[in-house]
């Protein structure tokens, strides 16, 4: 299977403007582990994962952001059980995500 | 930063990325290159060489504040010796999880390159394919051929070596006689232990595919204990 980053660098060559989600801390039971990566262009296509599909709607939408700043941002999911139900998110866990856009 | 990595991962070698979080510097370590990294701390050098030999990826907080360390080790590598059906349903499976994989067989009506695509094949004896293949604790080894000519050489070979899992496939009557043959061949009854035999978790499947899984899924359980004893 073709590698995430490289897919990433495909990505940047064809011209889209691309950021890199990637968790550096979880607490609790957050499904993916630190290391875990997303990327996403400015369309809003993405390819990998944060979690298990709970926090990457707001991940996505982060990643514009920073696209268009071109400054990393630090990212928190802290969620409670009232709000992991909200978010879909049935963990309960917290994550924290890195946000970089890609030079 | 992101090309830089590419490369090192393309040549197969360690790398791990340090990023300040604060600032947004990052630094590229190739540990096996004499390079130095300028400015990082020998501390945050440390801590990166050991989380390395963890495969894990971690936040360290730091007087430059938050630092992650993000480890990229070459993939496991799975050896299977036996370009049979299972090894068809193996190969994608494994290399979906994050394996490379290498398939050894001499036999060319086996090992074809209509059977197996998408993999590298090595249409040799175990004995000169194992000498060009890197046998050490980042390595799976499975036998499959059924053929005690093939299966024993390959064992030999793993058994001599630190892989982290050895696999061969036979019903425990097989097995009987295969540990009867390495025993008498030299081997001692610690060493031919590490044999798992019957291959694979006991999840009652009898199609190619269904053994591929519980393979597979045996391999990644081996993998993760061996991980916690290591982390304590």
């Amino acid at each position: 299977m073709t590698e995430l980053l490289e897919i990433a660098a495909s990505w940047r060559q064809r011209g889209d403007r691309v950021a890199i989600a990637t968790v550096v801390a979880t607490w609790g039971s957050s499904p993916n582990p630190a290391g875990s990566q997303l990327i996403v262009n400015e369309r809003g296509d993405f390819m990998g994962s944060v979690s298990g599909g709970c926090v990457e709607g707001a991940v996505v939408q982060a990643a514009t952001e920073v696209i268009d700043l071109g400054q990393p941002r630090l990212l928190r999911f802290a969620v409670s059980s009232d709000q992991a139900w909200a978010f879909g998110l049935a963990c309960g866990g917290t994550v924290q995500i890195y946000l970089e856009p890609l030079a | 930063m992101l090309q830089a990595l590419l490369t090192v991962r393309q040549a197969r070698r360690p790398a791990i990325l340090v990023t300040y979080l604060d600032s947004g510097q990052q630094v590229l370590i190739a540990p096996d290159s004499e390079a130095p990294a300028p400015g990082m701390s020998e501390a945050i050098r440390r801590a990166a060489q050991q989380l390395l030999r963890e495969d894990r990826n971690e936040l360290l907080e730091t007087e430059l504040g938050p630092v992650f360390v993000h480890v990229f080790n070459p993939p496991l590598t799975l050896i299977i010796v036996g370009a049979v059906h299972i090894a068809q349903c193996l190969v994608p499976m494994a290399q979906l999880a994050g394996y490379r994989v290498v398939v050894v067989d001499p036999r060319r009506r086996f090992a074809t390159a209509q059977r197996f695509a998408e993999v590298e094949v090595l249409v040799e004896w175990p004995q000169s394919a194992f000498d060009k293949l890197v046998l050490d604790h980042r390595t799976a080894v499975i036998t499959l051929t059924h053929d005690p000519k093939l299966d024993d050489a390959a064992l030999h070979f793993a058994l001599h070596s630190p892989v982290f899992y050895i696999g061969s496939l036979g019903s425990r009557r097989t097995h009987a006689a295969r540990l009867k043959r390495l025993i008498g061949a030299g081997l001692r009854e610690g060493d031919v232990a590490r044999i798992h035999a019957p291959v694979g978790l006991p999840l009652g499947g009898r199609s190619p595919a269904e053994i591929a899984v519980a393979i597979l899924a045996e391999v990644i359980q081996v993998r993760y204990a061996e991980r916690r004893s290591m982390s304590g």
